[in-house]
């Protein structure tokens, strides 16, 4: 049978805010167990939530981002349930009205895009860790974690592969880190996704029984998770069973998915506003600020990349890939002063930058090779200075010692006497030699043999150890050799 | 020296001003008395004479310096729902018997900051929950003028403390009548301000959009000065507004000529009894005298309060509560299985009978399929009900009515008949669920020589003009100034 696979996304992005949700206490990760739980966080009675103005903000700008709707009132309700490591015994979330409803994202799918549709986007407050297996016959509570802010973010069930559920997930990725809402870094569990997934016999409409892999803090275990429970739920089906709705783990170790609860098990969660928080209004003033601090957003980044500097949507898709990497391309473009260049530049930034960092495991902030340099040494290039090769050995040069200094690489090229040679004269001396040397590969030439010019040219390029200029070199041997 | 203490707080504090006698001195006398009489009226939970004596002795010094301000020494005692750092703050529940409270609630603060005698933290129902005093873990507290009879609650403490005269003051909280039912009923007076007045920072929640702490005292002049302490906006409360500092003392001497009071005719029904009907009736004829004009007005809604109450502040308390879990402070039971036995064993050992049934059916209520029927229903009741205030405040500046439909009842009268005790705050009630603003003062005796108390519910925010009221009518009558016979020291 054909199956059709679908998916939607719960993505807990946890906001990059100095405080908590609803107190005062950090946020900051890797402190020791419960020092930044304070009496808020730690429920001691008579303790009241007051809500963190940046957290909504960075909601908000979410919302702009996505071309949501942002609700003017919003409520703040409480989730109820009883566990260690919740203090007050409920989450303060939002239910049925959230700050931020609507939305799309675009996302690449093969060669093209796809639009996928947001459900909502709503503030609520992480709960604290449960430490298992540092005690012997005991559970450690860990509340640093509590309060922490969170902007769980819901698709609408559209994503039709694991392929497609990783590139909407990439591309959220990319977008929080972009608007400087979330750090991003998954090892740390500032951004997990949930998956809910079903299939159905393609053309039927109503959609299959879901199930909720929760807790995905990568996208290879999103890809993997995926994966394994639409096979695990085909292969059931197609063997007579019958889907169970249900909350599984993904165990990697293992590489699949296992049971967690039921829905029979599912709770009532008694969602009711909460009485200590007045509803949240987000007035226009609020939301133009929030508008105008909004920077130039990846899509329209890259819309611009590819329709006034001409650049391929790969290119201009990975150029955007952050915020920093977008920045830095740009900066090297304009301080070329040449956007006919900009194709040059994203091959150089997309190759041997992106290699290098990846090399090094450095994030572009923290390239060895500043913008500036590296417009200095692509400059040359544009010039005729060097050849794209010699660039290369510069370029790792550079590298090597670190360069911020537009002429750093005109250094390098001075001092290893790297300078291109461009002279006719000089050049034509040193090809005649060649030829006079290797009459056999002349006749060939001459015979219409393309593989005996391309001796030459190597020839030519290993007498002036690279630094000869190619074009030239060419030409003048097409000029000896088939006149 | 001749004691101030039952002339009040503004008395009191005179006296201390004028250095005819020291902070140390009446403290020390007040805890001699508190001594004596708390084991027959349990009005404290938690006295700490060392601390007091200590803060009374830097009160004193204050004083000496000239940096003393309206409350420099003047003692007063808490109810046991305010976090007081240092102090065992219990709620009157087992859960939290030896809890003690590592931070100050914003009400605690402000005392502190006024140079005031913290003189302990005042017996109540568990949780605020009730209207006797009757369901502490720490006992029932009695009333001082029968102490075979309940002080009404759940700030019954507070109201026996001032009544007894072992504090000139007491702080009080109120979610459906916690502070007017026991000063009616202990002859007292008592401010439930607007919502949102008193910051609720460290004041533990029963039913968060309900409760508000105030204070209980001898007059109106002595409950406007300590509003002037207790009101303001505090952003560690979401809930506490950002208004302008007033002075609630300025209408003291205010005259009532011209004044509207509206009588609901829901209030004049059937249910009070006869000897507070009389009380009432008095009241508003003194009022009268006074220059103020009755006019009849309705409340048409007004009694779906009780049960819309029911549904509300359970609900919210039963969330409330859940943070009494035994994992992190508190109680904890002895022994248990697995999480769940832990949790059930801990809140069954240390929640009494009323706190159980209030979570439940605030839980039941809350329940998926119920909580339209419930929930959703009591909110749009509460809508209603302050609806109809508005609309009889287009009419009245102020409304009078009973506190309370008798006088203080038998100690176990309601004990097995939660019912009937639930319809002991169903003039109080409604104020509440509209945040109001509400008080009460006595207004005469009734049977068996039991005080009987006026309510005065107000417009938002108009706390002012009805201590105005009060003072007009405690100018004019004597009520307030009666003691129990026994207790007169």
């Amino acid at each position: 049978m054909d199956w059709e696979i679908v998916i939607g996304l719960e993505t807990h992005a946890q906001l990059s805010t100095h405080s908590k949700m609803f107190s005062g206490a950090s946020i900051a990760f890797g402190a020791p167990p419960n020092a930044q739980a304070c009496a808020v966080d730690l429920a001691l009675p008579g303790v009241l939530p007051v809500p963190n103005r940046a957290a909504i903000e960075r909601a908000i700008r979410f919302g702009i981002a996505v071309g949501a709707r942002i609700n003017r009132r919003s409520v703040f309700a409480r989730k109820n349930y009883f566990y260690p490591d919740l203090p007050k015994g409920y989450q303060i979330s939002q239910y049925e009205l959230p700050v931020v409803e609507g939305g799309t994202l675009e996302i690449p799918v093969g060669s093209g895009t796809r639009v996928i549709h947001l459900t909502r986007a709503h503030l609520e407050e992480d709960a604290g860790k449960s430490l298992h297996e540092d005690f012997h016959g005991a559970t450690g509570i860990d509340l640093n974690r509590a309060g922490t802010p969170l902007l769980e973010i819901v698709s609408e069930p559209e994503l039709g592969s694991a392929e497609e559920a990783v590139a909407y997930a990439r591309t959220l990725h990319a977008l929080v880190r972009w608007i400087d809402i979330c750090d991003g870094n998954m090892q740390e569990g500032s951004f997990r996704c949930d998956a809910n997934v079903s299939v159905r016999p393609r053309g039927q409409t109503r959609l299959g029984t879901r199930c909720e892999i929760k807790n995905l803090n990568s996208f290879r275990f999103l890809d993997l998770a995926i994966r394994h429970e639409v096979a695990r739920q085909i292969e059931l089906i197609e063997s007579g069973g019958r889907v169970v709705q249900e909350t599984r783990l993904y165990d990697p170790d293992r590489d699949e998915t296992r049971s967690m609860r039921s829905k029979e098990d599912a709770q009532d969660y008694r969602y009711f506003p909460d009485p200590d928080l007045p509803p949240l209004w987000v007035d226009d003033d609020w939301m133009a600020r929030v508008a105008a601090a909004l920077p130039e957003l990846p899509a329209a980044c890259r819309a611009r990349y590819q329709s006034d500097w001409g650049l391929s949507p790969y290119d201009a898709a990975t150029l955007t890939q952050s915020r920093d990497l977008s920045a830095y391309f740009e900066a090297v473009v304009h301080s070329l002063g040449a956007t006919d260049q900009a194709k040059l530049v994203a091959n150089w930034v997309t190759g041997e930058l992106a290699a290098a960092l990846n090399r090094d495991s450095l994030e572009v902030a923290n390239a060895r090779i500043g913008a500036l340099a590296l417009s200095g040494l692509l400059r040359r290039i544009v010039d005729g200075t060097i050849s794209g090769k010699i660039a290369k050995d510069v370029f790792d040069a550079m590298w090597t010692d670190g360069a911020v200094t537009p002429g750093a690489a005109d250094d390098i090229i001075e001092a290893r006497g790297l300078r291109q040679i461009s002279d006719s004269s000089e050049l034509e001396s040193i090809i005649d030699a060649i030829i006079q040397a290797n009459p056999a590969q002349v006749a060939e030439v001459r015979a219409g043999k393309e593989k005996a010019f391309n001796y030459f040219v190597g020839q030519a390029m290993k007498a002036t150890r690279g630094k000869g200029n190619p074009a030239t070199i060419n030409a003048i041997l097409r000029a000896r050799l088939t006149a | 020296m001749s004691d101030p203490v039952p002339l009040g707080l503004v008395a009191t504090a005179r006296a201390l001003a004028a250095r005819e006698l020291s902070s140390v001195e009446l403290t020390g006398a007040l805890l001699e008395r508190i001594a004596c009489a708390n084991p027959v009226l349990n009005a404290f939970i938690t006295v700490d004479p060392e601390v007091s004596l200590r803060q009374a002795a830097a009160a004193d010094e204050r004083i000496a310096r000239g940096d003393a301000g309206p409350l420099t020494g003047v003692p007063v005692a808490h109810k046991d729902i305010f976090m007081a750092r240092g102090w065992r703050t219990t709620c009157a529940s087992r859960m939290l018997a030896g809890f003690v409270a590592p931070y100050d609630a914003h009400v605690i603060e402000q005392f502190d900051a006024a140079g005031a005698v913290n003189m302990g933290k005042l017996n109540m129902d568990e949780f605020a929950m009730g209207s006797s005093s009757e369901s502490s873990f720490f006992g029932p507290v009695r009333n001082p003028w029968d102490i075979t009879r309940v002080p009404g609650g759940s700030s019954g403490g507070s109201a026996a403390a001032v009544a007894a005269g072992l504090v000139p003051a007491a702080t009080a909280t109120d979610t459906g009548g916690s502070i007017r039912q026991p000063a009616a009923l202990c002859g007292v007076s008592g401010l439930k301000p607007t919502y949102g007045l008193v910051s609720r920072y460290g004041m533990i929640a029963y039913a968060s959009s309900l409760d508000q702490a105030g204070p209980i005292a001898r007059n109106a002049e002595d409950l406007a000065v300590l509003m002037n302490l207790m009101a303001g906006h505090d952003r560690r409360d979401a809930t506490s507004l950002a208004r302008p500092a007033e002075d609630y003392r300025r209408d003291l001497q205010r005259t009532l000529k011209g004044l509207r009071v509206g009588l609901p005719r829901a209030y004049f029904a059937d249910g009070m009894s006869p000897d507070v009907r009389a009380g009432v009736e008095s009241a508003i004829a003194v009022l009268r005298r006074l220059g103020a004009e009755p006019v009849e007005v309705e409340l048409p809604r007004v009694e779906l309060a009780l049960p819309a109450y029911y549904v509300i502040a359970p609900a919210e308390a039963s969330s409330n509560l859940s943070r009494f879990d035994g994992v992190r402070y508190g109680h904890r039971a002895a022994s248990y299985g697995d999480l769940a036995d832990m949790y059930s064993r801990t809140r069954a050992e240390g929640f009494g009978p009323e706190v159980r049934r209030r979570i439940l059916i605030g839980a039941f209520v809350l329940c998926h399929g119920y909580y339209d029927a419930y929930y959703l229903q009591a909110q749009r009741v509460r809508r209603l009900i302050a609806e109809d205030f508005a609309s009889a405040f287009e009419q009245c500046d102020v409304i009078a009515g009973p506190t309370s439909p008798t006088v203080a009842f038998a100690l176990g009268a309601h004990a097995d008949d939660p019912l009937q005790m639930y319809l002991s705050d169903i003039y109080t009630i409604a104020p509440n669920l509209a945040g109001l603003p509400a008080m009460s003062i006595p207004c005469g005796f009734g049977v068996h020589g039991l005080p009987v108390g006026l309510q005065l519910v107000g417009n938002y925010f108009t706390e002012a003009r009805m201590l105005g009221i009060a003072a007009a009518f405690q100018r004019e009558t004597e009520w307030h100034l009666r003691a129990p016979a026994a207790m007169t020291p």
